[in-house]
């Protein structure tokens, strides 16, 4: 096991600094100095924010103060709005996306799975064909577009709930609707495939006739089996969560990060797009890591220590 | 349930006399013959895909809007670009079937010539994914061993790339183009595919007719494309299909956030996203023709997906 995750843990560190130095490469390909704009076209100024920025430094000690940099978690200070530093800007942001992320989380994993067991257990059933229905639509549906459905019939015709910003739970509903039904609809399909699966077994029917409860037995003994797919698409839902996030939090005005990263990216604000990617990169890769691990732990059928062998 | 120990079932068919029993006239001609006609693999696929309603009904939207993608911006008399503003968020009518938008542009026009862009970055982002795919993960799961071991790593890290994030990244810098995001959206797209092919590979690799084949003498090439790639097509037809729409979404979701193909010109992402604010003010059908599409194409596309995953799994064939 402890093998396992030093191989895990030396791949994440790779990927990491793939993207790292690709952020780089990219940052300094890019044509002309970041100060080039209208309001600093004073020569010696220039200069001056130039080396205060080490930009006239040459590439290789610019890319090792950069690893530094990055290393330090200091991100840099922002081109287009003054007196800022991308710290500044996460620091604010952060909480407010990671509360959405969690709470969007939460709501996608337990909806789903109770739906996708509801389905399996009314197999070919008009429930099942109409929660199948509703998951393939949650799918098929941009969560821009459902976002903007649920503005327009929910917060502007009815006036059930606030059109924007983020300040009490009735903010959250529609952003966490909006972003949660994609996520739900994917985790709702994959429990209802493995739960058919699962149910057809030995020790299920072994389990009824031994006369166990019958929630009993779907909570306790097939749920169980039934849920590791759904473990192992954490990541990449997590990762569709998150860029969920950019368009979800503009649409709403939601002050978080995503909104940040989007108007830094209409701004081309480079410093800003550059540290948002890191941190976003690093966490969903950190994230992955997290749950390759839990996968590892929590299936007893996956033997990590035959690696070890290998 | 035990075996069965009264005597007299036991004993029944003994009390069944012989002259019940009769010789019937068997005719060696035909005794061989098969009572159906033996179908291919495809043959049946094809079978199956058409007896699921909804997937054919995915094929068939699909087919109209490839259609109306080619022929639609000819049937209008109207451009996709030119403004006309006095005739602003015009609602549908005879003259505009789906309404202006808020430079007076013809929405219908604007729909069809953003299902050819949608469209188009799809269906190469697919093509271009299986390629470097086919390729990559073939050679992995053929030669094995080391080359797979050091293959198989590189993936693996590639695949920890957050894929959207590396398509912005991408994007911020190179110009944005049609090239550029298909281009983007291929860097790290092949990698799902790529791992597809190669497990299926090493799978078929394996299999007694591959080793008769090689017996035989015939050179990797051909055993590769004779033998394990017919014998893959099917995942790799269904990861196509799932490709498509996550290229369109992706596609429309950059066009969303300033990213993509860039107004005035017309792609689904643009037009939904121009037509944010009008939708508050009630003109509704700016943002619903392309939400619509973009919806029903991804929809279109996954049950095809569905439809075509139990059509081409050979384990189901009746």
């Amino acid at each position: 096991m402890l093998r396992y995750i030093l191989k895990r843990l030396l791949i994440m560190v790779i990927t990491l600094w793939i993207i790292v130095t690709l952020t780089f490469v990219l940052m300094v390909s890019i044509p002309g100095s970041p100060f080039n704009s209208d309001q600093t076209s004073n020569e010696t100024v220039q200069e001056n924010l130039e080396r205060h920025y080490n930009l006239d430094k040459p590439y290789h000690i610019q890319y090792l103060l950069y690893l530094k940099s990055i290393a330090t978690l200091e991100f840099g200070p922002s081109i287009k709005q003054p007196n800022q530093t991308v710290n500044d800007l996460l620091g604010r942001s952060f909480p407010i996306s990671f509360e959405l992320g969690m709470v969007t989380i939460i709501v996608a994993v337990i909806s789903g799975i109770l739906l996708g067991i509801i389905a399996a257990l009314r197999h070919n059933g008009i429930v099942d064909y109409l929660a199948m229905g509703v998951a393939v639509l949650g799918i098929s549906i941009p969560n821009f577009i459902l976002a903007t459905l649920l503005i327009q019939q929910l917060a502007v015709n009815a006036e059930w709930f606030p059109v924007a910003t983020w300040s009490s739970p009735a903010h959250m509903v529609l952003p966490v609707l909006a972003l949660a039904t994609g996520p739900m609809a994917i985790i709702a399909r994959l429990t209802r495939s493995t739960m058919l699966e699962v149910l057809t077994q030995d020790y299920i029917k072994m389990a009824r006739a031994k006369g166990l409860n019958p929630w009993k037995i779907i909570f306790k003994h097939a749920l169980r089996n039934a849920l590791m797919p759904v473990v192992t698409i954490m990541g990449t839902l997590l990762a569709g969560i998150l860029t969920g996030t950019f368009v979800i939090e503009q649409i709403f005005a939601i002050p978080g990060m995503g909104k940040y990263f989007v108007e830094s990216i209409n701004h081309r604000d480079y410093p800003v797009i550059m540290g948002t990617t890191v941190f976003y990169s690093s966490f969903l890769i950190i994230m992955l890591f997290l749950v390759d691990i839990a996968y590892g732990i929590l299936d007893p059928r996956i033997k990590v220590n035959k690696k070890e062998g290998e | 349930m035990k075996k069965n120990s009264n005597p007299r079932i036991r004993n029944s068919h003994r009390q069944v006399p012989d002259e019940w029993f009769t010789w019937r006239e068997r005719d060696q001609s035909t005794a061989e013959r098969l009572s159906r006609p033996s179908l291919s693999y495809w043959e049946d696929a094809w079978k199956r895909l058409v007896k699921n309603k909804l997937a054919m009904s995915g094929l068939f939207f699909l087919i109209g809007l490839v259609t109306m993608a080619i022929i639609g911006p000819i049937l209008s008399p109207y451009d996709v670009h030119t403004n006309d503003l006095p005739n602003q968020y015009q609602p549908p009518s005879a003259e505009h079937w789906f309404g202006t938008d808020s430079h007076g542009r013809d929405v219908f026009t604007r729909t069809w010539y953003g299902a050819r862009i949608s469209l188009f970055v799809g269906l190469m982002a697919a093509l271009i994914d299986v390629s470097i795919g086919i390729i990559y993960g073939g050679l992995s799961g053929y030669k094995g061993g080391r080359t797979d071991n050091i293959m198989m790593r590189i993936i693996e890290i590639l695949y920890g790339l957050p894929y959207l994030l590396v398509v912005i990244l991408l994007l911020v810098v190179l110009e944005p183009s049609l090239t550029t995001i298909i281009i983007a959206l291929t860097v790290t797209g092949w990698v799902g595919m790529a791992r597809i092919v190669r497990g299926q590979v090493l799978q078929i690799k394996n299999y007694e007719f591959v080793l008769a084949s090689k017996s035989f003498g015939t050179k990797t090439p051909r055993i590769i494309r004779k033998n394990l790639l017919p014998n893959t097509m099917g995942p790799i037809i269904v990861q196509m299909t799932l490709t498509v729409p996550s290229a369109i979404f992706a596609e429309a979701f950059l066009s969303f956030i300033g990213l993509g193909i860039q107004s005035p010109y017309a792609s689904w992402g643009v037009m939904a996203s121009d037509s944010l604010g009008a939708i508050l003010s009630g003109n509704w059908w700016t943002l619903f023709f392309p939400a619509f599409f973009i919806s029903f194409t991804m929809f279109a596309f996954n049950v095809l997906g569905d439809g075509l995953q139990d059509a081409l799994d050979p384990k189901l064939r009746k």
